[in-house]
């Protein structure tokens, strides 16, 4: 039991990540059609960013950690927006409308090229930063096995829930997500009434780099150490947690990342550790057989 | 130049008036680059000697790369040859490369004649817009333009497997026996590895439009089958059969292959699109991962070694007496094994070009394209989809059975290292590079990116400009992932961007790509 | 017109009987029960919105009906159960083809390979599931020859022969609707359906249409469901009219039956149930109005 609890939180923790990284898939997804391969390389850039800048404003600037880490969600949410921003304008607008193929080649070149950048200005080495908050509350204790709840899955989670409360406001309430929506259903009409697409799609770019800059914010947080290849698998993970949940599907999304995310932990716990990320994928292929639209897509009728 | 702008065609006053516009955009460009030099850039985490992470700054970098972005994007605007505008932001770049080597180390001659050729490339570039810009701009079609071509059209497979064969020897007389390995292994092997990987997802990708992210995993299967079986089974059974041990298991690797694509296949392929990329993707991973931690089986991370090398059909490839050399009273060198080497993966890649192109023109290869252009036209018309999509599925992962077999037997050593998602990232690109379903443009793409890739390594001469300090190689991964972006911008359709019909009435006319489907799934 | 009619035979080639299809709420067709006799060609009409492409679907085997029953039966007496077969199933052995509202064609296949892509069983078969085909033998050599004069026969008979090598994407709207027409007809159907074939379709081509549709007919004995809006094609050469209406089967017999039906004024018009009998009273009216006219 005691086991299970702390798998519990340790998976939402985890799956809170995931689900942050997995909204800006599906939202690209939903709006042009593409997987942004490169989008688990934002949110290792958005890492990168969040860890020098908070090195500048502690060590250089001397402040507290609390300022800084709120200015360094700031500053990591413009800067990592301003990445994927231009890795849509450079390398994916052009090829919009053409081969389908096409944009995802240059995804995967977009992706490739992005880690090995950081790996050749950054250098190939993990990158450590002392525990930023400390401490925990013990839920519960016995002689053997304690559950304990640390301050920083407390700050994941709370972070987390708010943004996506933000993120929802957004897109459903204001006149920003309701020209988003409208390019989901149909690009073609909701330019002939007037809605800048390009612009729309390069804030829906933006915004889902901003959520993948938190995420990476929160995993630097949450692992202290980052590295160039830290991109891969925390996307790939996310990428499937979105198809997962159902892909175009934003509580889906989150879902998808939450599954995941308790999924691996509870699978470490019970099982071998060395196989969580196989059980992840199994899981994944599993679900998408039976459903084929994951677990809140829309089923598609075929049209004849 | 205001004098020919005065006198020549108004595209040329047209230009002339877009200055303006052209630096505010290429600032605009600048002051996005100094953003995302921001901090990643302009910073550098360094660990001190108590292994703390401090930060060093490097704001000369950043402004380099303003500067690089600022003329990029002002050529860009500014000029309509695209030769030219390469030549200028090239030139540019030398130039400034000049430039930081000047203020980095010395003003030396070596700084200077970077700097004078990149200010030549830059005249260069200049000139030949000011042709382009006073020259009408050409109205004849690519068909037109090739028709000089057209007569030596059948030619070209002749002469390129005429090439192909006798590469290695051309390489041996050209660079005589000690320097040949280099040039048969890494780039003849390597690309030829590549090319059959290429062909044999081709069938997958391009013909059957199925889109495939895992393809690593069969060349995986194909691999460990041969590692495991050479250097376990084969000793433990039949000793005497050492020898064989390569050919008797490339046909099991390619078999196990096919039947793993099978086995994956048969749940899978009703998912459509995205969704099947993302299940093979997963796939490919899960092989990796067991792979690494089922270390009783693989070994694990540490992989398998002393794996037995190819024979010449029983006569191994050694110093002994029963040795290939002393066989044909040669003197013992390796040079042969890797000439062997290579033809044997010549000979297994023109299989799989065999094969394709005798399938394309059967009912099945008709069918995968079908499938490719529509599928459910193709199910109104009594086409067992599944079917069809496991045939195409089963056939590639045999031919990346084969291949890794091969990969196996040639570096005598594997892990999972070696089957990474790169790779299959690495075969997809060759295999939309080159264009939908063409076996050429396989060819040529593969060439492009893995001998383009090989021939980083031999970039020594760039220590020289950047400082003894600079590893050219680091940055081969880098200009890999950036040229996949390039070409796809340059050629969204890849190189070869026509479909050859497989059947004609009266004269076979070649299909327009952009009425090619790349299929749903 | 009725010459068909007295020669046809006892059995229906096609019977759907209480045929109904819902998606979630929405039921697209209700109790629907009609027949399509061997020889003859039926038309399916309707509003838009009616659920005639989803008979088709049904047909076809794209959907699968929530309730009822597709029988075929071949003129050698062989039934088949469409409602249970797989797709492929329908066309491969109960010999039913269809082609589509907005053409499905292989447009990046040349128009020659389209109509071999359509004789994928049989050559499959000849080609000994490739293996044989592969080695090139003699019997393949022969099949294959023989694909290629169906399709040239099929090209002739739709015009098509001189375009016969170009992509089917690059032909203009009318002839990938033959085209469509012809790939359909390389698979040997007993059954042709035909999802409003005239649509798109400049006068002339229509009436080309009309005497490819009746050729087919004739000479092959394919029996022909279509569904058409337009209403000269259909009264042209349909000997029987199956007419629906929100799913339901409103009327059913010969063109001038259903066309003097009011029921059926009343769906095209749009009116409700309650009015049916005013249009009723208006259109004997007007029939008589014409009538007068006709003979003045």
């Amino acid at each position: 039991m005691e086991v299970f609890l702390q798998q519990l939180i340790n998976g939402l923790t985890l799956g809170s990540i995931y689900g942050l990284i997995a909204i800006g898939y599906t939202m690209v997804f939903g709006i042009i059609g593409m997987v942004n391969f490169a989008h688990g390389d934002v949110f290792m850039v958005g890492g990168f960013i969040a860890l020098m800048c908070f090195m500048i404003l502690t060590a250089w600037l001397g402040l507290a950690v609390i300022p800084s880490l709120l200015l360094v969600l700031l500053i990591g949410m413009i800067l990592t927006g301003l990445w994927n921003w231009t890795i849509e304008r450079v390398a994916y607008r052009p090829l919009r409308g053409s081969f389908r193929l096409a944009p995802l080649i240059s995804a995967i070149g977009m992706s490739i090229f992005l880690a090995n950048l950081v790996q050749v200005l950054q250098g190939p080495r993990n990158k450590p930063l002392p525990p930023m908050i400390q401490g925990n509350f013990v839920l519960m204790g016995s002689e053997s096995t304690t559950v304990v709840l640390a301050y920083k899955q407390i700050v994941i989670v709370v972070v987390t829930v708010a943004l996506l409360i933000a993120f929802w406001w957004l897109v459903q309430k204001t006149p920003l997500g309701r020209a988003q929506r409208a390019c989901e259903q149909d690009r073609k009409m909701a330019a002939l009434l007037g809605i800048d697409v390009d612009r729309t799609i390069s804030i829906t770019f933006v915004i889902g780099a901003a959520l993948a800059a938190v995420a990476g914010v929160m995993y630097l947080m949450y692992y202290g150490v980052v590295s160039f290849s830290d991109g891969f698998v925390p996307g790939v993970k996310a990428f499937t947690a979105a198809v997962l949940g159902g892909i175009g599907s934003l509580p889906g999304a989150v879902l998808g990342g939450l599954l995941i995310g308790l999924i691996e932990t509870m699978w470490s716990a019970y099982f071998t550790i060395d196989y969580k990320d196989v059980a992840a994928f199994s899981i994944l292929a599993i679900t998408l057989i039976f459903l084929p639209t994951g677990i809140l897509g829309r089923p598609e009728v075929e049209k004849v | 130049m205001t004098i020919a702008a005065q006198t020549s065609l108004p595209a040329a006053r047209a230009a002339e008036s877009q200055i303006p516009k052209a630096a505010r955009e290429a600032g605009f460009a600048a002051l996005v680059m100094l953003g995302l030099s921001f901090p990643i850039l302009a910073l550098r985490t360094e660990q001190n000697m108590s292994n703390e992470l401090i930060l060093t700054s490097r704001w000369s970098w950043a402004l380099i790369a303003c500067i690089a972005v600022f003329i990029a994007r002002f050529v860009q605007i500014l000029f309509r040859s695209a030769l030219a505008k390469t030549l200028t932001v090239f030139g540019s770049l030398v130039l400034l490369g000049g430039l930081a080597r000047a203020a980095g180390a010395a003003f030396d001659t070596f700084a200077a004649s970077v700097f004078a050729i990149g200010v030549a490339l830059v005249a260069l570039g200049l000139v030949w817009e000011r042709r382009a810009a006073t020259t009408p701009p050409s109205t004849r079609t690519a068909a037109e333009r090739f028709a000089w071509f057209a007569p030596a059209k059948p030619y070209v497979a002749p002469f390129a497997l005429g090439l192909l064969a006798a590469y290695p020897l051309l390489a041996l007389a050209a660079v005589g026996q000690g320097g040949s390995i280099k040039w048969i292994d890494n780039f003849g092997i390597q690309i030829l590895i590549y090319i059959m990987l290429g062909w044999g997802l081709n069938i997958v990708v391009g013909l059957a439009g199925l889109l495939d992210l895992g393809y690593v995993a069969f060349y995986a299967v194909g691999a460990y089958a041969y590692a495991l079986i050479s250097t376990q089974v084969i000793p433990a059974t039949f000793p005497g059969l050492g020898v064989w041990a390569f050919w008797i298991c490339l046909p099991i690797s390619g078999l196990l292959a096919a039947l793993w694509g099978i086995l994956l296949g048969f749940p899978v392929l009703r998912l459509r699109g995205d969704y099947l990329a993302i299940v093979t993707l997963a796939f490919g991973e899960i092989i990796r991962l067991v792979l690494i931690n089922w270390v009783d089986f693989s070994n694990g991370y540490a992989g398998i070694s002393s794996i037995p090398r190819p024979s010449f059909f029983g006569v191994p490839f050694n110093a002994s007496d029963e040795g290939f050399a002393a066989l044909f009273g040669l003197e013992f060198s390796p040079i042969y094994r890797t000439i062997f080497l290579y033809y044997v993966i010549l000979c297994l890649a023109l299989l799989t070009a065999f094969v394709t192109v005798r399938l394309r023109r059967l009912p099945v290869g008709r069918a995968w394209e079908a499938l490719r252009e529509d599928e459910i036209a193709c199910r109104s018309l009594g086409i067992n989809t599944t079917n069809t999509k496991l045939t195409a599925f089963a056939l590639g992962a045999m031919f990346g059975g084969f291949a890794g077999c091969f990969f196996a037997a040639r570096q005598g050593f594997i892990s999972p290292e070696s089957f990474t998602f790169l790779e299959s990232a690495q075969v997809l690109a060759i295999v939309v590079l080159g264009g939908t379903g063409s076996l050429l443009g396989v060819v040529i793409a593969s060439i492009a990116l893995v001998g383009g890739f090989e021939i980083l390594r031999e970039l020594d001469f760039l220590k020289q400009v950047f400082g003894e300090s600079f590893d050219p190689t680091q940055y081969r991964t880098l200009l890999f992932g950036l040229s996949m972006v390039l070409i796809m911008l340059w050629k969204p359709r890849g190189l070869v961007s026509t479909r050859e019909p497989t059947a004609f009435l009266k004269e076979s006319k070649a299909v327009s790509s952009s009425l090619v489907k790349e299929g749903h799934g | 017109m009725s010459a068909s009619l007295q020669t046809r035979t006892a059995a229906p080639l096609l019977q759907v009987d209480h045929l109904t299809m819902r998606f979630g709420g929405l039921v697209a067709i209700n109790d629907l029960s009609f027949e399509a006799r061997a020889g003859d060609i039926t038309a399916l009409i309707g509003p838009n919105g009616a659920g005639k492409t989803t008979v088709f679907n049904c047909i076809t085997g794209f959907y699968k009906p929530t309730e009822g029953m597709i029988t075929l039966t071949h003129p050698d007496g062989s039934s088949y159960l469409l409602e249970r077969l797989p797709d492929f199933r329908i066309n491969w052995r109960a010999k039913v083809a269809r082609t589509f509202q907005n053409i499905r064609l292989f447009q990046g296949m040349t128009v020659l390979e389209n109509l071999l892509v359509a004789q994928h069983n049989p050559l499959m078969i000849a080609s000994g599931m490739t293996f044989l085909g592969v080695l090139g033998t003699k019997g393949y050599r022969e099949s294959s020859r023989k694909s290629i004069e169906k399709a040239e026969y099929w090209l002739e008979k739709t015009g098509l022969v001189e375009r016969a090598d170009d992509a089917a994407g690059d032909l203009p709207y009318g002839a990938q609707r033959r085209l469509e027409i012809a790939r359909a007809m390389c698979t040997d159907p007993v059954l042709l359906c035909l999802d409003e074939p005239a649509a798109g379709l400049n006068p002339r081509e229509s009436l080309e249409l009309n005497t490819l549709l009746r050729s087919i007919r004739k000479d092959h004995g394919t029996a022909i469901l279509l569904i058409e809006h337009d209403m000269s094609v259909v009264m042209e050469i349909s000997d029987h009219v199956v007419v629906l209406d929100y799913g339901t089967k409103i009327a059913d017999g010969t063109p001038e039956e259903v066309r003097n039906d009011p029921r059926v004024i009343a769906a095209y018009l749009g009116v409700e149930d309650e009015e049916v009998e005013e249009v009723e009273a208006e259109v004997e009216v007007v029939a008589e109005q014409v009538e007068a006219e006709h003979k003045a």
